[in-house]
């Protein structure tokens, strides 16, 4: 186990800057979780510590230790690939046992920890097969296997999840999630599954377009976003966006929207009137309800989305797509108007232009939704 | 439905009629080859255009192995062929894989050169080529064939040997050093074994041109004893005939090494080693 220390790492492909300088302190045997979209550097990011990649600039340690010029094979990681990389022309014991053979453990060791790492990932009937005599899910504890035999400073993973099921994702997810447990090794895992980073993160580093945009606790990304970016990224179904402009000047200091001029009772913000701003709340934070009760904004029903647990109802607020979360069944039918509550307590306020977040004015304590006067209909 | 069915059998028919009149007429000569190498001589010209000769006989087999110089120019030919094979394979396997894997200042270029080589004929090069070799004694010399047929012949393999490399994943390569292999150790126990089909392609492809390339060994040696089988073959025609039993006895012969060859490394040639290695 060991830290790993990135100061101001930084890659670029020629001209073209992938990532801009990355600085993360990873406590030994923490296990992280690097989010993003597609092409966001997040590969690059995981195989620069690998020593796949070199780092244009900047350091990265491990256990302490510059490895800047240290090749791969001596940097003692383990990475699990997405594509899970197994060598087709070897059995799953040979596979796993090839990095200890490279080792030169003792063949007892080898044997002992092949037997060992097949009873966990319940390989152990398989061991004498080629890889393509295996499933998709087999294939995968392989390369698990694989990772594990080695005792590694460090485990990377790359995607390990994605080419499964949703079903084997689920299982694979818990399987990871007790191994880290057991043997509580420093963890980096890349996935763009944001289930995935929540229940498997102790930390998330949430990552746009090259640059880090958070990090934190899975609950700190959840509860209190620091961007546009992150708010939208995390948590499922996305969260909702409407923009509006903040009426400092108006009585109860509202945000006019957009989309249908209705005047939105936001929390007090530090902003001058007519500040451009995006307000955000989480599907499971809209209420829905029949009447038009004071503070209620006027909405269609497009799509009523029954998922067994929940269900998710589209609403359309003018121009703008909203999104309410219900546990359970609903009794609304597309179709149907309805009047939805925006909890003021429940929402995130970003600037327009930059997309940072914007922390209600004097203490962050959020009031009570009482407090709060109604919205009105402007016009 | 029925008509469909049929419609269908008989696009098979067509197809698998197609194929077998190609492979009629691609094999017809060396049918000939055979059928006039086990000919005796009287019958040669007495009997006409037959398919098979009223009488069979080995002795143009006999006299070619027992009383020619072909043993010597066989002998030479494997060894050149061999050597070709063996070093072009083996250049042209680094190459290909540094060409795969590693980008590098000029790579281009050289891609561009590798090319350019492939475009003029080769008779083009046989007067410098002459000249060089002559100062080196490397004229009327195996090695200098095998060097002549290697450097002909390392580009194109070089191409096709990067070719499959590209088809195997990366990934494997990373996994191997990350598991502790140099890039070399990766290269010789992962990616070598997968390879294993294209190389075998490459030593078949190379052997069979080195063996029966006939311009530069006819230009570049002079004396029997360093002489490969396609120049022995022309000694059967001399200025009072063609000897055509003994030219085919000797071309039958000559085509065992290449077929026993290409039996050899036929399980190589089987694709589909590397299924498995990664999700597809
Ligand atoms: N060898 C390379 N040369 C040039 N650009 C590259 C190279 N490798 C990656 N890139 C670019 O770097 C960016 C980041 O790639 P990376 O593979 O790290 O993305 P990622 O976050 O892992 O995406 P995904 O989720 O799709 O795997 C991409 O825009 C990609 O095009
Ligand atoms: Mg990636």
């Amino acid at each position: 186990m060991a830290t790993i220390d990135l100061e101001a790492v930084a890659k670029s492909f020629g001209p073209v800057h992938v990532l801009e300088p990355v600085d993360l302190q990873i406590r030994s045997g923490e296990f992280v979780v690097l989010v993003g979209p597609s092409g966001c550097g997040k590969s690059t990011l995981l195989r620069m510590i690998a020593g796949l990649e070199e780092a244009s600039s900047g350091d990265i340690r491990i256990a302490g230790e510059r490895v800047n010029e240290v090749p791969p094979k001596d940097r003692n990681i383990a990475m699990v690939f997405q594509s899970y990389a197994l060598y087709p022309h070897m059995t799953v014991a040979q596979n796993m046992s090839y990095s200890l053979k490279l080792r030169k453990t003792a063949k007892e060791r080898i044997a002992e920890a092949v037997k060992g790492a097949a009873e966990t990932l319940g390989l152990s009937k398989l061991t004498e097969r080629r890889p393509r005599a295996l499933s998709g899910g087999q294939r995968q504890r392989v390369a698990m296997g694989r990772a594990i035999v080695r005792r590694p400073q460090a485990f990377l993973f790359d995607e390990p999840l994605s080419n499964l099921d949703a079903r084997l994702r689920e299982q694979m997810r818990a399987e990871i999630k007790k191994l880290h447990a057991r043997l509580g090794a420093t963890s980096i895992y890349v996935t763009h599954d944001q289930i995935e980073a929540m229940t498997l993160a102790d930390r998330i580093v949430a990552l746009d377009a090259g640059k880090i945009q958070q990090i934190g606790t899975p609950l700190d990304l959840y509860q209190r976003p620091a961007n546009r970016f992150v708010a939208g990224f995390i948590g499922s179904p996305a969260m909702n966006f409407v923009s509006g402009t903040y009426r400092a000047a108006a009585a109860g200091r509202p945000v006019h929207l957009q989309a249908d001029h209705a005047a939105l009772p936001v929390p007090d913000l530090d902003r001058p009137d007519g500040h451009a701003v995006t307000v955000g709340i989480r599907p499971e934070h809209v209420l829905v309800e029949p009447g038009d009760a004071p503070g209620t904004i006027g909405c269609g029903v497009e799509l009523v989305e029954p998922t067994g647990m929940g269900t998710i109802v589209h609403l359309r607020l003018g121009d703008v797509a909203l999104k309410a979360y219900r546990p359970g069944y609903t009794e609304w039918t597309a179709g149907q108007r309805v009047h939805v509550r925006l909890p003021r307590e429940h929402m995130h306020i970003f600037d327009e232009a930059s997309g940072a977040r914007i922390e209600p004015a004097g203490s962050g304590r959020s009031p009570g939704l009482s407090e709060w006067p109604a919205a009105t209909k402007l016009d | 439905m029925a008509a469909v069915a049929r419609r269908r059998i008989a696009g098979t028919l067509a197809h698998r009629a197609a194929i077998l009149l190609y492979i009629l007429v691609a094999l017809f000569p060396l049918f000939w080859l055979l059928k006039v190498s086990v000919t005796p001589n009287p019958l040669l010209y007495s009997e006409g255009v037959r398919l098979w000769p009223s009488q069979t006989s080995f002795e143009h087999f006999a006299f070619v192995i027992r009383n020619s110089d072909f043993p010597l120019f066989f002998r030479n030919s494997l060894i050149v062929s061999l050597s070709t094979a063996v070093i072009v394979t083996i250049i042209a396997a680094g190459a290909g894989y540094a060409m795969s894997r590693f980008s590098f200042r000029g790579k281009l270029w050289l891609v561009g050169l590798l090319l350019v080589t492939q475009m003029f004929p080769l008779v083009m090069l046989i007067a410098p080529i002459f000249r060089m070799l002559t100062p080196l004694g490397l004229t009327n010399s195996l090695t200098g064939l095998v060097i002549v047929y290697s450097a002909f012949n390392v580009p194109f393999a070089v191409f096709l040997m990067q070719s499959f490399f590209d088809a195997i994943p990366k990934d494997l390569d990373d996994a191997a050093m990350i598991d502790g292999a140099s890039r070399f150790q990766a290269f010789r126990q992962i990616i070598v074994p997968l390879t294993l089909p294209g190389m075998a392609a490459t030593l078949g492809f190379v052997f069979t041109a080195a063996w029966s390339e006939l311009l530069f060994a006819l230009m570049l040696i002079s004396r029997a004893d360093a002489s490969t089988f396609p120049v022995g073959l022309l000694s059967f025609v001399s200025k009072f005939g063609v000897n055509f039993g003994q030219m085919m006895a000797a071309g039958v012969l000559a085509l065992i090494p290449a077929l026993l060859f290409f039996l050899l490394i036929q399980r190589f040639l089987v694709q589909g080693l590397t299924a498995g290695a990664v999700k597809g």
